[in-house]
């Protein structure tokens, strides 16, 4: 049993089966990859897991608690955070706020408390602040704490995504696409900063990836969708020569798969 | 000469949207009304000076936006748009001349026609054209002026213009004391604001303005040189300079002033609360006046000596009950209304509103709450002998509520609530991925915010001495809504400047009130196109709009580029 698993799951969207039974087991302390192509159903099971949508059969657990029924506040509570393919900052607050607003279920103090600006909540606030200030210096955006999210560079936004989903001290770590729109420079420095998470934090890795580079080079297990079902897992190597992978990808007409496999 | 043609259509279609202006508050009795407004004594009223103003913007704005061409052809321009502006409004005069417009336009009267043509009929037309094309000449003429030289001249129009739109209140503020009674008749005359001290005053405020500038650096540069320590008592000694202001303001002003000043007060609360609704928390509120009715409606029933009190209680002890009583029902506002979305959102407040004002209005619950008829007899708050009897009293207890209710609301903007206030505002999906439990922080910005508006009712209950449904209506939270936009959105300070600027401004020109929201409409549209951000925006914004453009670009624009690489 690993950290995240799910059995059986399906989504549907009107007549659309987006996730079809689809069985997945993601190992603590692991980097796995979901791939696929587009439609393939990869960030429809990050919604379902994260609780923006409801699967309509199947159950998904996390630490061997149940949370299909979560809300995503709940969910996030129990340690599972993630970033979004189109980066989804909060734009208007600064950098740092975005992160204090990650902590937001770590800090006790009541509103009560602000107000009446009580010790307790000085403390609380303060290392809140220390702790954010850590977490930018910690992805490389020291200094921007005053900057408003959305006037970071492309790459910089997509870094503070992650700091404020560390922010809420997650086991598990739900990335998007993360190097979405970098070049190769870039997508090398991404990869490097997601071995160090694991490495040095011990945060679970789930991600989505298109590049197959970055995907191969850090992946210890690939699950890869189709249609929303899973046809095939494995270490980097097995997935990299199984032939179905390889149809789907590469868009072999549907009656000559037979022969392939 | 493409450019040169291009600006010609640009003049003559600016100058056509100027002619329909002047126009168009000529014939809505706009003129004629601020007509009776003598800004300096023998020179201009502010009818015409409004519609001066208006060819005068026009030859601005052509001559601003063409910033290519040489000078003589902008000045040129400039004149052209401001000669189509006057031509509209000679138009209408020699219309006026020959049909009876007054049939239609039941504004379109003598004394319109007085105003417009100087008393000299329609062969006064030609001097209307040519005013207009004097006014567009200077507007374009003021684009190329150095701002050094533009920022104190405007200042001192802005000043004389304001002294003599306001002279009567300002005399009779300066009745009181021999040295305010030697500046005011160094000033004025019983009459009003005569060319010389207009003049007077145009030339000392832009002296100041001058100086102003040429030392601000030196100055800033000192201020920035002190320790911090003494910066900070600084900014405390320039707040309690605020405060002293804000103390004798309605003692010097006399009782006209206090009332103005106790309605901005009012407004202040009501515009705190809501802007912690919709500016920190993005959660448009159209039915705000409820909680006002409720605060005032629970103040009333506690403390009222008629057939409807029901405790006979004091003020103060009805105050906090007042606060509670609205906070509640801020959070059963909220409750059926959490899913709710953007314009529904709007639509379903709208609807709360109007069932408060139906409900207090209604014959069932008349027996309580006294139907039409409203609660009458409410005391006055005393404190030992003193009784806050009046407004100017009244005033004092408006300025420690705002006070108190500003810093409630700058602790929540710079809590973890105002944190996750703002992440529902920015993006309600991911503020919830975020561990934000959506139902609370809601619900609090309702009650909270609610709570705010109720402190407002309370002390209006006791400012009237008696309440009637028909006080709450919809207008209400329209003008509260747009102060707050006007302000600033998510600015406390824009709070207190907006209802200034947007209740504080129209009580003083009376003159405006039948064209309060011609005025509303007009300077939402004009906040929008020229300062979003509103009149004093709050400090993340500012602190964005010193910077240039986003260094970045826009989330997921590039991504679909790479994404074929991968």
């Amino acid at each position: 049993m690993g950290i995240l698993t799910s059995l059986q799951l399906t989504k549907r969207f009107g007549g659309l089966i987006a996730l079809n039974q689809l069985d997945l087991d993601v190992t603590e302390q692991s980097i796995h990859s979901i791939i696929g192509p587009n439609g393939a159903g990869k960030t429809t099971y990050f919604n379902c897991v994260t609780g923006f949508y409801r699967a309509e059969e199947g159950r998904t657990s996390f630490n061997g608690q149940p949370i299909d029924t979560l809300t995503p506040d709940k969910i996030t509570q129990l340690g599972i955070a993630r970033t979004y393919q189109n980066i989804r900052l909060f734009a208007n607050m600064t950098c740092l706020e975005n992160i204090l607003v990650g902590m937001h279920p770590h800090l006790k103090s009541s509103w009560m408390g602000a107000i009446l600006g009580t010790p307790h909540t000085r403390r609380d606030e303060k290392q809140a602040h220390e702790e954010a200030v850590r977490l930018l210096q910690f992805v490389g955006l020291r200094g921007r704490g005053d900057l408003l999210g959305r006037n970071l560079p492309y790459g910089e936004q997509r870094r503070l995504e992650v700091a404020r989903a560390l922010a809420s001290r997650p086991k598990l770590l739900l990335l998007d696409e993360p190097t979405a729109g970098m070049n190769p420079r870039e997508s090398q420095d991404t990869m490097a900063f997601i071995q160090r998470l694991r490495d040095e934090l011990g945060i679970t890795i789930l991600l989505i990836e298109h590049n197959m580079r970055v995907v191969m080079g850090i992946s210890e297990v690939i699950t890869v969708l189709d249609f929303g079902e899973k046809i095939a897992e494995g270490t980097p190597e097995q997935v990299r020569n199984n032939p179905r992978v390889i149809e789907a990808y590469l868009g072999t007409r549907r009656g000559a798969a037979g022969v392939g496999a | 000469m493409r450019t040169g043609q291009a600006s010609w259509g640009k003049a003559l279609s600016l100058g056509l949207i100027a002619g329909g202006t002047v126009v168009f508050v000529s014939l809505v009795g706009m003129v004629e009304a601020l007509g009776v407004r003598v800004i300096v004594v023998g020179v201009i009223d502010f009818g015409r000076l409004l519609l001066l103003l208006i060819g005068f913007v026009a030859g601005y704005q052509v001559a601003r936006r063409d910033g290519g061409t040489g000078a003589p052809v902008v000045l040129l321009g400039g004149l052209v748009t401001g000669a189509v502006t006057g031509v509209g409004l000679a138009a209408l005069l020699l219309l006026g001349s020959v049909v009876n417009l007054r049939g239609m336009f039941i504004n379109a009267s003598p004394v319109l026609f007085e105003i417009i043509s100087f008393g000299r009929g329609t062969a006064a037309a030609p001097v209307v054209v040519a005013a207009g094309a004097l006014a567009g000449l200077l507007g374009a003429a003021a684009t190329f002026l150095p701002s050094a030289v533009r920022g104190p001249l405007g200042a001192g129009l802005t000043a004389a213009i304001t002294v003599g739109l306001f002279q009567e209140l300002l005399q009779i503020i300066l009745q009181e004391g021999s040295v305010r009674n030697a500046l005011r008749e160094f000033i004025f005359v019983p009459e009003g604001l005569p060319p010389r001290g207009a003049l007077g005053i145009f030339l000392s405020v832009s002296a100041v303005s001058v100086v102003w500038r040429w030392r601000r650096p030196a100055v800033q540069g000192w201020v920035a040189g002190r320790p911090p320590q003494a910066r900070r008592v600084l900014r405390w000694l320039l707040l309690g300079l605020a405060v002293a202001l804000a103390l004798v303001m309605p003692l010097a002003g006399g009782l006209f002033i206090s009332q103005v000043l106790v309605l901005v007060g009012l407004y202040t609360l009501m515009g705190l609360g809501l802007n912690l609704e919709v500016g920190f928390a993005g959660l448009l509120d159209l039915g705000f006046v409820a909680f006002f009715a409720i605060g005032a409606y629970t103040v009333a029933l506690l403390t009222s000596t008629s057939q409807y009190g029901i405790a006979h209680w004091s003020f103060w002890a009805a105050v906090p009950v007042a606060l509670v009583v609205s906070l509640i029902a801020g959070l059963l506002f909220g409750l059926p209304i959490l899913r709710i979305r953007g314009d529904y959102l709007a639509i379903a407040t709208l609807g709360f509103g109007e069932i408060i004002r139906l409900l207090v209005l209604s014959d069932a619950l008349r027996p309580w709450l006294g139907g039409s008829q409203g609660v009458v007899s409410i005391p006055k708050p005393m404190i030992g002998a003193f009784e806050f009897s009046g407004p100017t009293q009244i005033y004092y207890i408006t300025l420690v509520a705002s006070a108190l209710i500003a810093f409630v609301g700058a602790r929540l903007r710079d809590s973890r609530l105002g944190r996750a206030w703002m992440a529902m505002r920015e993006d309600e999906d991911v503020a919830e991925a975020m561990g934000i439990n959506l139902v609370n922080v809601k619900l609090l910005a309702y009650g909270i915010g609610g709570a705010f508006a109720g402190m407002g009712g309370a002390i209006f209950a006791v400012l009237l001495g008696s309440i009637f449904p028909h006080s709450f209506s919809l207008l209400i939270s329209i003008n509260v809504l747009a102060l707050i936009i006007v302000g600033g959105m998510a600015s406390l300070p824009g709070v207190v400047v907006g209802s200034l600027f947007l209740v504080g401004l129209p009580e003083l020109l009376r003159e405006f009130s039948d064209f309060r929201f011609l005025v509303y409409g007009a300077a939402l549209i004009i906040m929008m196109q020229v300062k979003p951000e509103g009149l004093w925006p709050a400090a993340a914004v500012r602190r964005e709009l010193h910077k240039d453009e986003p260094v970045g670009v826009v989330a997921g624009q590039s991504v679909a580029a790479e994404r074929t690489e991968g």
